[in-house]
């Protein structure tokens, strides 16, 4: 039997050939491609057999899937249902226990060579894996397994990037990230606490439309969603540069959208596209909304980034970095401080 | 006798092992076992108490929002620190917004595929479900026409022979009660459910920054601020925007959710006599002006609904004698989480292993006890305590809905009955939603817009010692976390979580956990296909990765 085409799934699923569109010109957006590449993506969907993925979750909270859920452009009913062939994935599939490890074998069988493995969750090593089994099973067992005749893998969320929460100090259970268990296949990073579902769409298409995995930083992550620290395209900088901080929970700084260096903001470390996607749908993010980043799609970011509502004067380099900074390092020093009075 | 195993169990969060025995089609005994680890309490000794909630709010993504909220009351607890109502209200707003769209979640894609069978609605007939709809609902997508278009979408995806997450369910199987057109109702259902979660949640991420995992939490109040003549702040639009949410909520609740409840449940009636529990906490919730709880705290002994005992955490002891854990005072002993140790000692089978050890230690997960009683929590025990407790709108929804599926009380007692519960709670919490918003617009029209107190943010301000609580009910019941602080730093950090309570393995006394107790006796028509059991375990909404205990290693 044919397989069918994405654009068919959602064809059938009752959408527009223009919701089509602004579908494909949504996720140029993200990828930070020009107008020029919507058709090349619409050409993609038009041809390209739904993919065939396995969701695997080990040591994580179902954050990423959850986040995944709030997907808009294109919806969740149109992944689950149109865009992939999801052919296992705990939280959501109908079968349990026997009949759920069935699907799971049948689809690695059937679709040898050819399915995309995403992995939710970081992998625990010490004691021979025993701190996570599913189906009576080490969780790096099943991941060797599954891994093996998989076309790539994508790690989502910093668990399953770079060990995550479970690998904090003194990570107690000896947990890593996929990278430093499967060396011969392509994986493909996307961090965050969760990750942002943009995102993953976007990798998706990505790697449909031009057949291959994106452009990746030395981290292995996609240089469209973590080629750019958030310092510099946060809509606070303005305020960094000239010096106006917000101080204190509430004050008149953090009223009026002041930088929240002083209160502790990581975006100077974090590469992430935060400031340009915006969460669910656009709506907001953690700097937007009044709070400091704490870097979350950085590797180690629990012990490197933490204390989260300390300022980082002392980071190493950090006056180093300033001329990539900018005039705040000078406003951190006192050279250019404005007030915040009421 | 035969020895079944659901391996993993899915639709729930997280890793969760069943072993039950099943002799003449019924189950004899069951044992739940919580099959993963991650340590997260060691991991938070000697970090700054202000930021416990950013690691503890990702012991769970489903929960999200519940242990951050749980972590700051407990560190707000031990600092003797007051916030201000704002920040009360903006919490309210967030934990109600995430209890709305938490229990639908639920209901249509975690739990409705045990009732639902997808594949009898292709032999629906759209115009009859088109009836049944306009019978039930006044919700608008009810024509022929659009469940033929459901039907057509759910036929195509059929005949492509790629049933995805639909794959080897247990379509046919003789438990499934609801007709043809009822399926066909569901399955549209589940999927515009999933297109309302989405949006619904857009009032946690302005308020919150982003969802799953916000990140306006604060101790001494929250991160977001307040100024009608900012736009960097809540203002008018934002009260707008909460409102136009808010109603979104109670929509659908009001007009996809509880009718569909309804009618499920009214095929299965039988299932008032299978799942219950005797034994319910429910830690109450959502602070008003007036410092009392909306929602009741309370606890429920034997079923009986006319005596609710007052609730105390120091009468909480957890044991380890079936879990993996040892303490050094001996496996036999409970502790009270401020006393609490854990020490692994994973004494089951060498994975890859058939069968657990269930003579001896098999859970990741402790058993905790009240009073030496193994308790339930969660929706139904909220809304038992509330109706004990005489909760107007409680009992006005309660009993609207036991008309409706023409049974009494003590039908409450059981899977149908904590299904139900979920619906009661979800239609109250959407309504009084609506109350916060305004209770919310009114202080800022007073020119009030304190949203954090800062008195104790240095670090400089604290005793050399401390040591607090916070509860929070949260969508899968009564959640307690305990914070000891020496130095100004995590000495001690503790949490018993809804799912520890509920999917418990058996404590010293070999006494069952509430999800142990309520498989026994469910019936089984084929051991092959343990449909009926999932029904049950469904009913209590696991998270696993919050239920695995969670507790602070001290020095010795």
């Amino acid at each position: 039997m044919e397989r069918e085409t994405i654009y068919e799934g959602l064809v059938r699923k009752g959408v527009s050939r223009r919701d089509f569109l602004k579908f494909c010109a949504s996720t140029a957006a993200v990828l930070g491609l020009s107008s020029s590449f919507v058709p090349k993506i619409a050409e993609a969907m038009e041809k390209k057999e739904k993919p065939v993925v396995v969701w695997l979750h080990f040591q994580d909270c179902t954050g990423c899937s959850e986040s995944v859920l709030r997907a808009t452009k294109p919806t969740i009913g149109q992944i689950v249902l149109d865009v992939v062939s999801l052919e296992y994935h705990e939280t959501i599939m109908a079968a349990a226990g026997h009949q759920a490890e069935k699907s799971l074998h049948d689809a690695i069988k059937k679709y040898k060579g050819k399915y995309l493995v995403v992995v939710e969750g970081a992998i625990p090593t010490k004691d021979g894996g025993l701190y996570c089994c599913i189906g009576g099973r080490a969780a790096v067992d099943i991941l060797k397994e599954v891994a093996k005749d998989a076309a790539a893998i994508i790690a989502i969320g910093t668990c399953a990037t770079y060990g995550g929460i479970p690998a904090a100090k003194p990570n107690p259970t000896g947990a890593v990230g996929v990278r430093d268990i499967i060396k011969d296949k392509p994986v493909i990073n996307l961090p965050g606490c969760p990750l942002n579902v943009e995102n993953f769409t976007a990798t998706v298409v990505y790697f449909l439309t031009f057949g291959k995995l994106p452009k990746t930083d030395n981290l292995g992550r996609p240089l469209f969603a973590h080629g750019i620290l958030i310092h510099e395209n946060c809509e606070r900088r303005g305020h960094f540069d000239t010096g106006e901080f917000a101080k204190s929970w509430g004050d008149k700084g953090h009223r009026l959208g002041w930088c929240l260096y002083e209160l502790g903001c990581k975006g100077p470390f974090a590469y992430h596209n935060c400031p340009t996607i915006r969460w669910n749908d656009g709506t907001s993010w953690p700097v937007m909304a009044g709070h400091p980043c704490v870097a979350c799609s950085e590797p180690k970011f629990w012990d490197a980034n933490a204390p989260f509502y300390a300022g980082v004067e002392n980071k190493d380099g950090f006056f180093a970095k300033a001329s990539k900074i900018g005039l705040g390092a000078m406003a951190v020093a006192g050279l250019t401080k404005k007030e915040n009075k009421e | 006798m035969a020895r079944l195993v659901i391996d993993p169990v899915t639709r729930i969060e997280g890793h969760l092992r069943c072993e039950a025995v099943v002799s003449d089609g019924k189950v004899k005994d069951a044992y739940s076992s919580c099959t993963m680890w991650r340590g997260i309490e060691i991991i938070l000794k000697g970090r700054d108490p202000r930021e416990a909630w950013v690691f503890v709010q990702r012991l769970c993504g489903v929960c999200t929002t519940v242990h951050a909220i749980a972590s700051i009351r407990a560190v707000e607890d031990a600092l003797k620190i007051k916030v201000p109502r704002n920040a009360d209200l903006i919490r309210n707003l967030i934990m109600g917004n995430q209890c709305v769209q938490d229990h639908v979640i639920h209901f249509y894609h975690l739990h409705a595929l045990d009732w639902v069978d997808v594949v009898s609605a292709l032999k629906a007939d759209p115009a009859k479900t088109s009836e049944l709809a306009k019978s039930i609902s006044s919700w608008p997508n009810n024509s022929t026409t659009y469940f033929k278009a459901v039907q057509d979408k759910l036929k195509a995806f059929v005949e492509r022979g790629q049933l995805g997450i639909f794959s080897n369910g247990y379509w046919g199987h003789p438990a499934y009660k609801l007709p043809p057109e009822a399926n066909l109702l569901a399955v549209a259902h589940y999927l515009e459910a999933l297109d309302w979660q989405k949006e619904v949640i857009k009032m946690m991420a302005i308020l919150g920054a982003k969802n799953p995992h916000p990140q306006t939490f604060l101790v001494g109040g929250m991160a977001i601020p307040i100024d009608p003549d900012s736009q960097n702040a809540i203002n008018a639009g934002t009260i707008a925007a909460l409102n136009k949410y808010a109603d979104m909520g109670i929509e659908f609740v009001e007009k996809v959710y509880i009718p569909d409840l309804l009618a499920i449940a009214s095929f299965y009636k039988d299932w008032a006599n299978y799942g219950g529990n005797v034994n319910f906490l429910a830690c109450g919730e959502y602070p008003e002006a007036n410092g009392k709880l909306w929602l009741p705290a309370g606890v429920i002994k034997n079923k009986n609904l006319k005596e609710v005992y007052p609730l105390d955490h120091k009468k909480i002891l957890e044991y380890v004698t079936r879990s993996y854990y040892t303490y050094s005072k001996g496996d036999k002993v409970g502790l009270h989480p401020w006393d609490g140790e854990t020490t692994p000692n994973y004494t089951g089978p060498k994975p890859p292993y058939e069968y657990l050890n269930v003579d001896g230690k098999y859970s990741w997960g402790k058993a905790p006890r009240y009073e030496e009683l193994p308790m339930e929590v969660g929706p139904l025990a909220r809304v038992l305590v509330a109706y004990a407790s005489g909760h107007k709108e409680v009992k006005e929804v309660a009993d609207m809905v036991m008309k409706k599926l023409g049974v009494g009380p003590e039908a409450l007692f059981s899977t149908l009955g904590r299904t139900a519960a979920r619906g009661i709670i979800a239609l109250v919490t959407a309504y009084k939603i609506k109350d916060f918003i305004s209770e919310l617009a009114a202080n800022i029209k007073n020119g009030d817009y304190k949203i954090a107190n800062t008195e104790k943010w240095d670090p400089k301000t604290w005793p050399a010692e401390a040591k607090g609580m916070g509860w929070h009910d949260a969508p899968r019941g009564a959640l307690s976390h305990y914070i000891v602080i020496k130095n100004k730093k995590i000495e001690n950090y503790q949490m018993v979580v809804p799912s520890t309570w509920n999917l418990s393995p058996r404590d010293h006394k070999g006494v069952r956990g509430p999800v142990e107790e309520a498989l026994v006796g469910t019936p089984v028509a084929d051991s092959k296909q343990p449909l009926e059991l999932l029904r049950t375990i469904h009913s209590f909404d696991p998270c696993m990765a919050c239920g695995m205990h969670m507790i602070e290693v001290r020095e010795e």
